[in-house]
């Protein structure tokens, strides 16, 4: 494991753990997450704090969490001392939220060393904590914000009542606070014009789904987001179980999809794996979302174990290196959406190419 | 409820997420479900705590509504009618200075009123083995559930083991009887 990054430069140059492809059922499930809302009862939810009170959180919630095991020796970053790029950045690493990141109000987040925890303060609720795992292991990432949790009580007192649970800024998270989810990659469903009859049953069963990076709520890249719907009424566990329980169906019922999407047209989908491939492998000008949709067919590629295509790793970097951001922070200057679309369109270039010289595989 | 896409169906697919801060519920056949894909139709169709709302404060008389707007918290201030156009509240107090409107509010989007989940765990090695006891009986219904009655079993010892330690415990350290 690398050491602890200690400033942002240190932290940009590491790969996110939840990148780097490893962990169970990584070739379909990306990453998973689990997301737990405290208030200090002391002090008003954030939008109705004082600046003062809320420099006050920071500075307690920030010393609880260097007390506790699970975020000793972490890095703290302040959001008003961030650019508005390194901002983003964290953003697009799924670090902190759109709400975090736009740094007017006394906020940070703190990132433990080996970066699966990250804990905002100050967001819509005095603390979100967050793990954030490769793969599929909801067990393993509930377990590191679990015992973060109650290290960070020890000296940290949360607002709770026994008939509510944990009190949050919006009644949507009252209870457990808890919000678990995994990011899926679900092609052969989309391709087969399945996936809205499989969307609409994990709503029926209490889930949430979303299209990946949101905001648009457009489903870029064949990849989706389940998650829990409510908070009040069910145990954590019960929650996760049920999660869990669908997740496991989905990843059987896109792999029997892909099965049979092979079975009847294998050429047509090999043929179209290798087009992505060699158009992010030698593209000069690329639209952040191509990239998305590109890296989509390629990981279909990856898991179909077809030889000679990069890495999960390199694809799940480029998600997150390709954002604007991300390739204005490398290239070190602002850049315009169309110089954008250049300089993205090397980085993937010479990722594929670094990746295809590492594997020693050559197409 | 109707659908709250086409207006014609029945609404049987539902579903509460945040959108730009505020707190949207989505009702919609299960046609429009399929036809738009949930994805779209959230940001598509955004309503608002204060549409959510308003369907419950039907039954009420415009001072009936005016009076409940003026309920305010007393530690932070924050009047009901302002939480109703943010969907935000101020402070833990106001759970309790609103819980009337909240309680059914809050079963609207959760299905129940209760909590289920974990406490605090603040502080003491009792607390914590209280917590450890809380977990398996999660898991020992959970193996009964799955029929699992081996595992239930063992499940089943484990906390009786940890409830005679925790009483243990207690008999030795009368000092804990009025926790701080
Ligand atoms: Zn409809
Ligand atoms: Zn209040």
């Amino acid at each position: 494991m690398s050491a602890t990054p200690r400033d942002f430069a240190q932290l940009f140059d590491t790969t996110s753990p939840w990148l780097t492809g490893s962990g169970p059922h990584s070739e379909m499930v990306l990453s998973t997450r689990i997301r737990l809302a405290r208030n200090l009862s002391e002090v008003p939810f954030t939008h109705r704090a004082r600046e003062e009170q809320l420099y006050g959180v920071l500075a307690s919630v920030s010393a609880a969490a260097q007390n506790s095991h699970s975020f000793h020796d972490g890095l703290l970053l302040r959001m008003n001392e961030c650019t508005p790029i390194e901002r983003q950045v964290l953003v697009e690493r799924h670090l902190v939220s759109h709400e975090l990141g736009d740094g007017a109000r006394p906020r940070g987040i703190l990132v433990a060393p080996d970066q699966r925890l990250s804990l905002m303060i100050n967001e819509e609720d005095h603390l979100r904590l967050q793990s954030l795992t490769p793969g599929f292991q909801l067990a393993e990432a509930w377990s590191l914000s679990d015992r973060a949790d109650d290290e960070l009580n020890q000296s940290l007192e949360f607002a709770f009542s026994e008939e509510i649970g944990y009190l949050t800024s919006c009644p949507t998270n009252a209870g457990t606070g808890l919000r678990a989810s995994v990011l899926i990659h679900l092609p052969a469903l989309v391709l087969l014009e399945e996936i809205q009859r499989v969307l609409k049953s994990i709503m029926q069963v209490g889930l949430n789904v979303r299209g990946l990076y949101g905001e648009h709520s457009e489903v870029m890249g064949n990849l989706f987001q389940i998650s829990n719907q409510t908070t009040l009424g069910r145990s954590e566990r019960d929650s996760i179980d049920s999660l869990e329980r669908v997740t496991r169906q989905i990843i059987e019922t896109e792999e029997r999809a892909r099965e049979r999407m092979l079975r009847d047209a294998r050429v047509q989908i090999e043929d179209k794996v290798w087009r992505a491939y060699g158009t992010l492998r030698y593209c000069r000008s690329i639209h952040a979302r191509e990239v998305i949709n590109l890296c989509s067919a390629v990981r279909l590629g990856v898991a179909m174990e077809l030889p000679g295509l990069c890495p999960l790793r390199t694809l799940n970097e480029l998600l997150v290196l390709t954002q604007p951001a991300h390739l204005q922070r490398i290239h070190g200057a602002e850049l315009s959406p169309a110089d954008r679309n250049i300089v993205r369109a090397q980085l993937v270039r010479e990722r594929l190419a670094a990746a295809d010289h590492e594997t020693g595989t050559n197409p | 409820m109707l659908c709250q896409i086409c207006g014609k169906n029945p609404a049987t697919v539902h579903f509460t997420e945040i959108h730009d801060n505020k707190m949207s519920e989505i009702h919609v056949c299960e046609r429009c479900a399929e036809e738009k894909g949930m994805a779209a139709s959230a940001s598509q169709h955004k309503f608002e705590i204060a549409d959510l709302l308003a369907g419950m404060v039907d039954a009420m008389t415009r001072t009936d509504e005016e009076r409940v707007g003026h309920v305010q918290c007393p530690r932070c201030g924050l009047q009901y009618s302002s939480f109703k156009e943010t969907g935000r509240l101020g402070c833990s107090e106001c759970y309790t200075a609103f819980q009337f409107q909240l309680r059914p509010l809050l079963r609207r989007i959760h299905g129940d009123t209760r909590h289920r989940g974990k406490t605090p765990a603040h502080g003491s090695a009792g607390a914590e083995r209280s917590r450890q006891i809380q977990r398996l009986h999660d898991d020992l219904q959970r193996a009964v559930e799955r029929e699992e009655f081996e595992k239930a079993a063992q499940v089943r010892d484990e906390i009786r083991k940890l409830e005679a330690e925790l009483q243990a415990e207690r008999a030795a350290t009368p000092s804990v009887e009025r926790p701080s």
